[in-house]
């Protein structure tokens, strides 16, 4: 074997060597030592996020066609990254307290293990080290959710998660054993394209499908197969919260383009872009008709992320390269919106411990700031011009109806009703911030420094992504130059 | 020509409103009123340097073989929407431009270090030099622009400046519904400017001006002879685009803002509403006038606009109390006098006669002469009212004794609105009856006879003003001269009203840049000097002294005179129209619709949505037993239902 090919996965080298030394450094180190692990892990973790940024993608397909490094998957990675670093900054304050901090190399250890799943899934062109990735995405996060170790809700998050992503496997990979028998015995995306889509539609394939749909539906926590989301999402700490609710999705999501639209891109293509019009529409919908009766902040930002993981999966329908391009775009806007939300939401609940939407009223009286960053964090979630949640809706509604189909448009037609209906329960949080005439439950306080830092980058991102337009040409210009993809892509495209 | 005396000119104004604007609260009176006059006084100076080196520089480029050139100055891409729709920002130098340069910023001079004294211990002292340079930038913007789009945004923006001065007194509700009225009916006429905007450049292509002017054949040509009910799409291209000029001009029967404008601060009504803003209308007839001409209809549209408006206003203004609504309607008056001499303008033969564009040279002039001594007026007014605090002439009389140098200055205004030799109306207005009566001797009589109550009515208001009998609250309160911020601006007017007709304007400013030589015709002159000293004199006769001849007169034809001095009553239809006919019947259907149709709707979805919402909460029951059951009954259900439908 030539071990000369391991050179080609940098981004997956980096976050190893970044984990190594941080699990060396956390074991070795004295308590004086651990001190400055938190600085340590963040610094050399936006090291190496610029890294990733800066170093050019090989473009190799590595070990026989399973790993690919080409500039599209470079470029989520990257964006991964960016929301991994926010997660980072807001959990410094969190990783301090008296529960965590004894174990807090733990957690980022953890946290880069799971990340480093992510990338496998990303970059895998092979069902064997997709599932390698997405099962070293899945179980480290299981012991993430139930951190908080003392709090009878993280156990039970924990267990919920757990039974759950153990559960969606198992059908996942039945659904790959059906494949498998169709494909000639290879696991290979490419073998698995140019072997089912020979003959004609089989009903076990079918099946196939929605497995496949269903397995990477559970990380993506699409309806139905969403129900440990509000769950696990009110029971972890706040920090792994955001962070299952962005990274893991946007992760997800990209790999779920990528197998649908290189391995069962044409003679099936008809059956799952059906399969995931009724999943979209459901998960759009129920997403959001749950998160207009949450109370909680965090139920009601499971809810909220429901939804939108439905219209970050609107690019997958699309399927060519403006999908998936509008798609990168909506999950880096996504993961500064949602992080910018949840960012206000960790350092209420780190300095006060408030997480009830009444505990927000009236809340800019003494937290004026905070106030105003969650309203750009809430406009730019609903799609509200001009911040750049509504040119990611934009871009990925276009990207939609550009193929002209008259089902599809019906289901941007839907996708905006229900944007609608969203705006209803983004404005409840707002309201209560600035026009509920109530008293502030919450005091003025001093927020943490990187807290601070990570507010500054989500507001900056929300309100300079959808006016910069480099960000969106980054994420084109990334997709175009991924030949394989694009090879993919026009094999569906002219069927 | 350098570009950085040009980008400057703009620049400064701009500039200066951001710094009193923003920093305006935080500075003394004294420092903002410095500032602000400071700033204009080096406008108006490069301003001066730029317009003179045009006239006198001799250059090629402004030039040639004594025929004027129209020269852009720069002329860069601003959007560009698609290929063809480009919309460029540039500055043009005409013979046109560059005398409005030089009006714009004299009164605009003038008018900033007259504001000082009058101005003095106003609430938002600030605020209100901020505002003056937000116009008088915007106000250069639209005449230095290269093309009709860059206009139209400029055209706005001194909509916007003109509402914020008005409504400057923003506690007044008079102040704030005449700067909303003026707004909005304005608006309304540039709806009609952008619709023909856009016919005409869906047509020709282009945007710009000196594309157009410098080819009218070809804009007629390139309409292909389209007609829309019966006129030709140019027709109505341009008559739109007049519609624009009809508002901003306050002609008949968009007038009705102006005389209300009077409510902001005076001098702003000598800056905006008499010498500069309300001008703009001529201006962009004399800036498309090669493609006026081309079409006859549109010509013949503004003449009969323009007569009856002067008509109509000098008669109104025969029976106004207040002094600034006077002036109002004979700005209105006089406008309507440019728009006639424009009208009247033709640069082909007509029955054999050539007139070479007299009537536009004329117009041109009659628009400097007018903005001086308009501003003069308004100024003037500003300084009574300053002494007397009162708008109305019946607070004032017999005042020659107490303001002489207002007195002076004031009669020196009206001589030369009246059109008497040798002060300046007298040559503008002679060119212009000069032109009429060459096209139609009709034109030529009906103008002379609004000349005519030109002059009755301003000395009508200068007699009862400075003559007829004392004011007895002067004994409490004796009326005197204003400062001598105040007062230097009116003398300087004076002077300049009194010497502006020697110039020999057609020199500089003709319609296609060849100089034309004025000669007085003596005819038409006699004739409008002899009707206007008779006018001085009826007026003398009935407003010098205190005598029951007016109140006679008044009760001669009383209903007349009601009807004058309710503007004939045009507010009152104006206000049937909008809330009888529209507010009334039009709105109120669609508001039921709007409440009955659409909210419900629109309330029946949120209902549904909340009933769905609370019907399907169990699905979320939090037992995990029944989580995994949903979810591979969802991937079964998903499967099966995939798999009946498709194969």
């Amino acid at each position: 074997m030539d071990y000369s090919q391991f050179g080609s996965m940098i981004p997956e080298l980096i976050v190893l060597g970044i984990f190594m030394v941080v699990f060396l450094f956390d074991t070795f180190s004295g308590e004086k030592g651990k001190k400055i692990l938190t600085p340590m892990a963040t610094i050399l973790f936006l090291l190496g996020t610029i890294a990733i940024w800066i170093v050019p993608a090989s473009g190799e397909e590595i070990f026989g066609g399973m790993y690919v490094n080409n500039t599209a998957t470079n470029a989520i990675k990257a964006i991964l990254n960016v929301g991994v670093f926010i997660v980072l900054l807001q959990s410094a304050k969190w990783v301090q307290s008296d529960e965590v901090a004894i174990r807090k190399g733990e957690f980022y250890e953890l946290l880069l293990v799971t990340l480093f799943g992510m990338y496998l899934m990303v970059s895998a062109r092979h069902f064997l080290l997709f599932i390698i990735g997405l099962e070293s995405a899945s179980l480290p996060l299981a012991a993430m959710v139930a951190f908080n170790k003392r709090h009878y809700e993280s156990h039970e998050a924990a267990i919920k998660y757990i039974m759950t992503a153990v559960f969606s496997s198992a059908i996942l990979l039945t659904g790959l054993s059906f494949v498998y028998a169709f494909s000639g015995g290879s696991l290979y995306f490419s073998d698995i394209a140019v072997n089912i889509n020979r003959g004609e539609m089989s009903g076990l394939l079918l099946a196939a499908l929605a497995f496949v749909i269903a397995g990477i539906g559970f990380k993506l926590s699409l309806v139905p197969f969403h129900l440990w989301t509000a769950d696990v999402y009110e029971g972890a700490p706040t920090a792994v919260t955001s962070y299952l609710s962005v990274v893991s999705k946007g992760a997800a999501a990209f790999a779920f383009f990528i197998i649908f639209v290189q391995c069962f891109g044409s003679v099936y293509s008809d059956a799952w872009e059906w399969m995931m019009y009724a999943v979209i529409i459901l998960t759009i919908t129920v997403g959001n008709l749950f998160a207009i009766r949450q109370k909680n902040m965090k139920r009601f930002m499971a809810f909220s992320s429901i939804s939108q993981a439905g219209y970050i999966m609107l690019g997958a329908i699309a399927a060519d390269g403006l999908g998936l391009a509008s798609m990168m775009f909506y999950i880096f806007v996504y993961v500064v919106s949602n992080l910018g939300a949840f960012a206000v939401i960790s350092t209420i609940e780190d300095n006060t411990g408030k997480l009830s939407m009444d505990d927000y009223n009236g809340l800019h009286k003494t937290n004026p700031k905070l106030s105003f960053l969650m309203t750009l964090a809430m406009f730019s979630l609903a799609g509200i011009p001009p911040f750049a949640g509504f040119f990611s809706k934009i871009l990925i509604f276009t990207s939609v109806t550009g193929t002209g189909s008259w089902a599809l448009y019906m289901l941007v037609l839907i996708a905006l009703i229900n944007t609608i209906i969203s705006l209803y329960y983004y404005l409840l949080v707002v309201k209560a911030m600035w026009i509920s005439p109530d008293e502030p439950k919450i005091g003025n306080f001093e927020s943490g420094r990187c807290q601070r830092v990570s507010l500054v980058l989500c507001g900056a991102g929300i309100i300079f992504f959808g006016l910069v337009p480099y960000i969106y040409q980054y994420c084109y210009d990334a997709v175009m130059n991924s030949s394989d993809i694009i090879a993919s892509i026009m094999v569906f495209v002219f069927r | 020509m350098d570009i950085t005396l040009p980008i400057l000119i703009l620049a400064i104004p701009i500039t200066m409103f951001l710094i009193l604007g923003i920093g305006g609260v935080k500075m003394s009176k004294k420092m903002a009123g410095v500032l602000g006059i400071l700033g204009l006084g080096t406008t108006a100076v490069l301003a001066y340097i730029v317009a003179l080196t045009y006239y006198f520089s001799g250059d090629p480029l402004f030039i040639v073989d004594g025929v004027r050139q129209q020269y852009q100055v720069f002329d860069v891409t601003w959007l560009a929407f698609t290929q063809s729709l480009v919309v460029n920002i540039g500055f043009l130098l005409d013979p046109i431009s560059a005398l409005m340069l030089i009006v714009i910023t004299t009164i605009s001079f003038m008018v900033h270090l007259y504001s000082w004294g009058y101005m003095e211990g106003e609430q938002g002292f600030q605020r209100y030099y901020a505002f003056l340079s937000l116009f008088t930038f915007s106000m250069l913007g639209l005449v230095v622009a290269t093309n009709i789009f860059q206009m139209y945004i400029f055209w706005e923006l001194v909509g916007v400046s003109s509402y914020l001065l008005i409504g400057f007194y923003y506690k007044l509700p008079s102040a704030v519904s005449a700067s909303k009225k003026a707004f909005i009916v304005t608006r309304f006429a540039d709806l009609g400017f952008l619709i023909g905007i856009l016919i005409l450049s869906y047509y020709t292509d282009t945007f710009n001006f000196v594309d157009m002017t410098s080819n009218p054949d070809g804009v007629l040509l390139s309409t292909g002879g389209a007609t829309f009910m019966g006129a030709s799409v140019l027709t109505w291209a341009m008559v739109l685009i007049f519609t624009g000029g009809m508002g901003k001009s306050a002609m008949m029967p968009l007038h009705i803002w102006l005389p209300d404008a009077m409510e902001g601060p005076t001098p702003v009504s000598a800056l905006i509403h008499a010498a500069t803003m309300v001008v703009a209308g001529v201006y962009l007839v004399a800036r498309m006038f090669p493609v006026y001409c081309t079409v006859d209809a549109a010509m013949t549209f503004i003449c009969v606009v323009g007569a009856i408006t002067a008509f109509y206003a000098a008669v109104v203004a025969c029976a106004q109390i207040d002094i600034k609504r006077i002036l109002a309607f004979s700005t209105i008056s006089q406008i309507a006098f440019m728009m006639v001499s424009l009208g009247v303008a033709y640069d082909k033969p007509i029955e054999g006669v050539h007139y070479s564009g007299l009537g536009y040279m004329a117009g041109m002039f009659h628009l400097f002469t007018h903005a001086m001594f308009k501003a003069l007026l308004f100024l003037g007014a500003g300084a009574l009212i300053h002494a007397v605090h009162s708008n109305n002439y019946t607070a004032m009389g017999g005042l020659r004794k107490y303001m002489p140098i207002t007195h002076i200055t004031f009669l020196f205004g009206c001589l030369a609105i009246a059109g008497i030799w040798p002060f300046s109306g007298f040559f503008s207005k002679d060119e212009m009856l000069a032109a009429m009566f060459a096209r139609h001797w009709f034109w030529g009589a009906w103008m002379t006879m609004v000349a005519g109550l030109t002059a009755f009515y301003m000395f009508r208001m200068y007699f009862l003003v400075f003559w007829w009998k004392e004011n007895p609250h002067y004994k409490e309160h004796k009326p005197h001269d204003a400062p001598w911020q105040m007062s230097l601006p009116l003398i300087i007017l004076a002077i300049v009203s009194l010497c502006a007709g020697w110039i020999p304007f057609g020199e500089f400013v003709t319609w296609n840049g060849e100089p034309y030589h004025i000669h007085i015709e003596l005819s038409v002159a006699v004739t409008s000097i002899c009707i206007a000293v008779c006018a001085i004199a009826l007026a003398g006769v009935m407003y010098a002294k205190e005598n029951p001849l007016p109140a006679k007169v008044k009760s001669f034809w009383p209903t007349l005179w009601e009807a004058a001095h309710r503007r004939f009553y045009w507010d009152e239809i104006y206000m049937f129209i909008t809330h009888k006919i529209i507010f009334g019947i039009i709105c109120k259907s669609i508001a039921w619709f709007d409440r009955h149709v659409i909210d419900a709707t629109m309330d029946g979805f949120a209902k549904i949505t909340q009933k769905t919402s609370y019907a399907i909460r169990g699905m979320q029951s939090g037992e995990i037993q029944a989580y995994v059951a949903w979810y591979i009954a969802g991937a079964v259900v998903l499967a099966a239902i995939t798999w009946l439908c498709l194969i």
